[in-house]
């Protein structure tokens, strides 16, 4: 059993055995930890992928797999990472086992849709390997038609589990709305809501709006190539623009549902380890909401070579620079809740401040792309993979994993090895700017994305990008190397380890099964803290 | 959906709270459904606006009558929808609830009943792309992708239809069991909100595809 025993006591974790009581729980808190393993089972495959990419980048030739064998590999990356890794991972995992104790209920409004939801991501996951293992995919994650309705791979079988996989992240966001709107503990006003909530919320919105025009889309390619009816294949009377402006209808938006998640995980933790009031409280709440709204208004920022009016694209442009406003608002309140805090550099905080960095270089080369110009020299470059990969993984995973380290002694109930933690963190941020920084000059440079070989004068920053990809690698696997040990060696955390605010942090920990003995009645906002230590002016 | 909501659920202070829950979780759902259809509109009005007379020639091969029928029909069993969800509301009487909800389910196969004696005669016309295409006028692959469109959209629609039968069918069951008294309907409501979507869904197809030629 465990070296330090705690005092027996009803948790979530102990109050029932055996694996029928998880699998067909419907409390919230199981479930999170089931997409808590499942979802780090599609993380490990995502990356093991991208590592045979970056193997295979070392060298200019073409020489460890072959082209056709690198559009599967960047396929099977990209279909992984986006729907079943990034844009689940901070709403299924901490989002189901945070919103109802944030809010001070006793689960979400509908338990039973949240279990099925996780039946509907596996048998999504399934669909999808099986497609990616009996003979894969290599039209990239994105599924463009014309080529899509042609290639002879597996693109059928994909669609229908990126589709199935959809109604799962449409549940969690039915679910996580509801809940917000109708589960509120006594005295909790929208206002006194944590940031998190109000980002789940965002997020939730587009779930909800946006995956249900992906699904569809997808169906309709299936069914194209099923039957050879032209809804999209330009030789069968179908216009292939229709499906990019389909697909980015959702896809733009999606890129929203990774990053806003994080946003309001680093609000969390930026507030609890500069022990200060979070500054801009309300301006960082309309903030979420504005960039769900604009998110939705600017998806033909992808298709600017595409062959869409200019007038459409300058438009579009706008709007994309517009998504600028909200973020930077996001930036600078963070930076000013740490002005004069008393800030402790704990693991969760390193990641909230690599977080920042890294969303803030990842947004500003967002801005070059939404220029019309630049955009047509850096479309399909490495500049533009270097681009979302700073949002995507230095925001939204690094969002992600601050989450899980902040909240881990909530869901576990232990504390994790605080020094390796922070060796992880570091090794992560360190790691992540190798890799994607050298592909910012690539991009510029001319290299284009998608290719197995490139002309060798684009070699030592490959190389740099790859030894900087086995950091990375590192730094990942690390934190199962310390977080799974203290499961049974770490200290227990008791309830509240970082003396921070919040109703999650008024209960045990592990929680009970019921999440609170007696539902909390709120009288204060949230960030109740001591407050800076002088006044600013 | 199956358990009684007189039970009440942990999460819940209160069956009123329970009640407002469930019907506002339906509306978020109706949302979702909205989008879904929502991106077939967008492809049907895209080729719409660029092949206007084979769309108009399309439509032209649908049955103008039958398509007035149905309307009708799908009407009269949201009227009765409504009627059931009134019913379960103010008395607790199983019959009356039973038979609101049986005429909807009855109206409802009719419906189906009309729309596939309607798809039988695309059938025998040659008006089914893959199955049965004999069609040969003038831009005939443009004609195909409206009627390709018209499948999609009315069979979605029956799809959803069909599943609405089948909740309509089991609450009927269950009213005759009497699960549904005046402080435990919820059921009843969101199923009838599910049901008028439906209806509604309809009063936008029938326009778009049968009436832009007239």
């Amino acid at each position: 059993m465990s070296a330090i025993t705690l005092p027996r006591r009803e948790t979530y974790l102990n109050a029932n055995y055996g694996i029928l009581s998880w699998l067909l729980t419907t409390d919230h808190k199981r479930i999170a930890v089931m997409y808590l393993v499942s979802i780090t089972l599609m993380f490990i495959l995502g990356g093991a992928a991208a590592t045979m990419m970056r193997i295979e980048l070392f060298t200019p030739a073409s020489d460890l797999v072959d082209a056709a064998t690198y559009n599967k590999l960047f396929t099977m990356h990209g279909i992984i990472m986006v729907f079943f890794f990034l844009v689940p991972v901070i709403p299924a995992i901490l989002g189901n086992f945070l919103l109802p104790l944030m809010i001070g209920a006793r689960d979400l409004a509908f338990p039973r849709l949240n279990l099925l939801s996780w039946y509907i991501y596996l048998l999504g996951a399934g669909v999808t390997l099986w497609a990616l293992i009996s003979g894969g995919v290599d039209t990239g994650w994105t599924f463009y038609t014309p080529y899509s309705t042609a290639t002879p791979t597996e693109v059928i079988t994909a669609t229908i589990g990126v589709f199935i996989v959809g109604f799962s992240s449409i549940l969690t966001g039915l679910n996580f709305i509801v809940t917000t709107h109708k589960l509120r503990a006594p005295g909790l006003t929208w206002f006194r809501l944590p940031i998190f909530v109000w980002s789940l919320y965002a997020t939730s919105l587009i779930f909800v709006l946006a995956t249900p025009v992906l699904a569809i889309t997808l169906i309709l390619v299936a069914v194209e190539r099923l039957f050879h009816i032209g809804i999209f294949d330009p030789t069968l009377g179908g216009d292939p623009l229709l499906y990019q402006h389909l697909f980015w209808f959702y896809s733009h938006p999606a890129v929203y549902i990774m990053i806003l998640p994080s946003m309001g995980v680093v609000s969390e933790i930026i507030a609890a380890f500069a022990h200060t009031r979070l500054f801009g409280y309300k301006f960082v709440a309309f903030a979420s909401i504005a960039i769900a709204v604009l998110g939705f208004l600017v998806w033909g920022h992808h298709m600017f070579v595409s062959g869409m009016s200019l007038h459409a694209a300058l438009m579009f442009s706008i709007l994309s620079y517009m998504v600028a406003i909200p973020s930077a608002i996001k930036v600078f309140n963070w930076t000013a809740t740490l002005y004069k805090g008393s800030i402790s550099y704990d693991t969760p905080m390193l990641y909230a401040l690599g977080f920042i960095g890294l969303f803030t270089i990842g947004g500003l080369t967002g801005l070059y792309l939404a220029a019309l110009a630049v955009d047509v020299h850096v479309t399909d470059t490495y500049f533009v993979v270097a681009h979302f990969h700073y949002i995507m993984v230095g925001g939204a995973i690094m969002g992600y994993f601050g989450g899980l380290h902040y909240w881990w002694p909530k869901i576990t109930g232990r504390m994790y090895s605080e020094k390796w933690g922070r060796v992880a963190a570091i090794l992560i941020f360190i790691g992540f700017n190798a890799t994607f920084f050298p592909q910012f000059i690539l991009g510029f440079e001319g290299m284009p994305r998608r290719y197995a070989a490139y002309p060798p004068e684009y070699q030592f920053l490959n190389i740099l990008s790859s030894l900087g990809a086995v950091l990375l690698g590192v730094g990942y696997i690390l934190p199962a190397l310390y977080l799974l040990p203290s499961l049974w060696f770490g200290k227990a955390a008791g309830a509240n380890p970082w003396n921070a605010t919040g109703l999650e942090w008024t209960t045990a920990s592990p929680p009970p099964p019921n999440n609170f003995d007696k539902i909390p009645i709120v009288t204060t906002g949230p960030y109740q803290y001591p407050g800076k230590k002088e006044t600013i002016g | 959906m199956a358990e009684s909501a007189a039970h009440l659920d942990m999460q819940f202070e209160n069956t009123a709270q329970q009640h407002d829950t469930r019907i506002f979780g339906m509306w978020v759902f109706l949302a979702t459904e909205l989008m879904l259809f929502g991106g077939m509109f967008t492809i049907y009005t895209v080729y719409r606006a660029f092949y206007p007379n084979a769309f108009a020639e399309g439509s032209r091969h649908l049955d103008l009558t039958l398509g007035s029928i149905n309307t009708a029909v799908l009407i009269v069993s949201s009227l009765f929808m409504a009627l059931a969800v009134h019913t379960a509301r103010t008395s607790a009487r199983r019959l009356p609830l039973a038979l609101c909800l049986s005429a909807t389910v009855g109206l409802g196969i009719l419906f189906l009943g009309i729309k596939g004696y309607e798809y039988y005669l695309h059938y025998l016309n040659g008006e089914v792309p893959v199955l049965n295409w004999t069609y040969a006028g003038a831009q005939a692959g443009q004609v195909q992708l409206f009627f390709w469109l018209y499948f999609a959209m009315t069979g979605v629609h029956a799809l959803h239809l069909f599943i609405g039968i089948g909740l309509v069918s089991l609450l009927t069951l269950l009213a005759l069991l009497g699960r549904y008294k005046p402080d435990s309907y919820t059921p009843v409501e969101m199923t009838g909100l599910y049901w008028h979507f439906v209806d509604i869904i309809w009063i936008f197809l029938l326009p778009l595809l049968y009436l832009i030629a007239k």
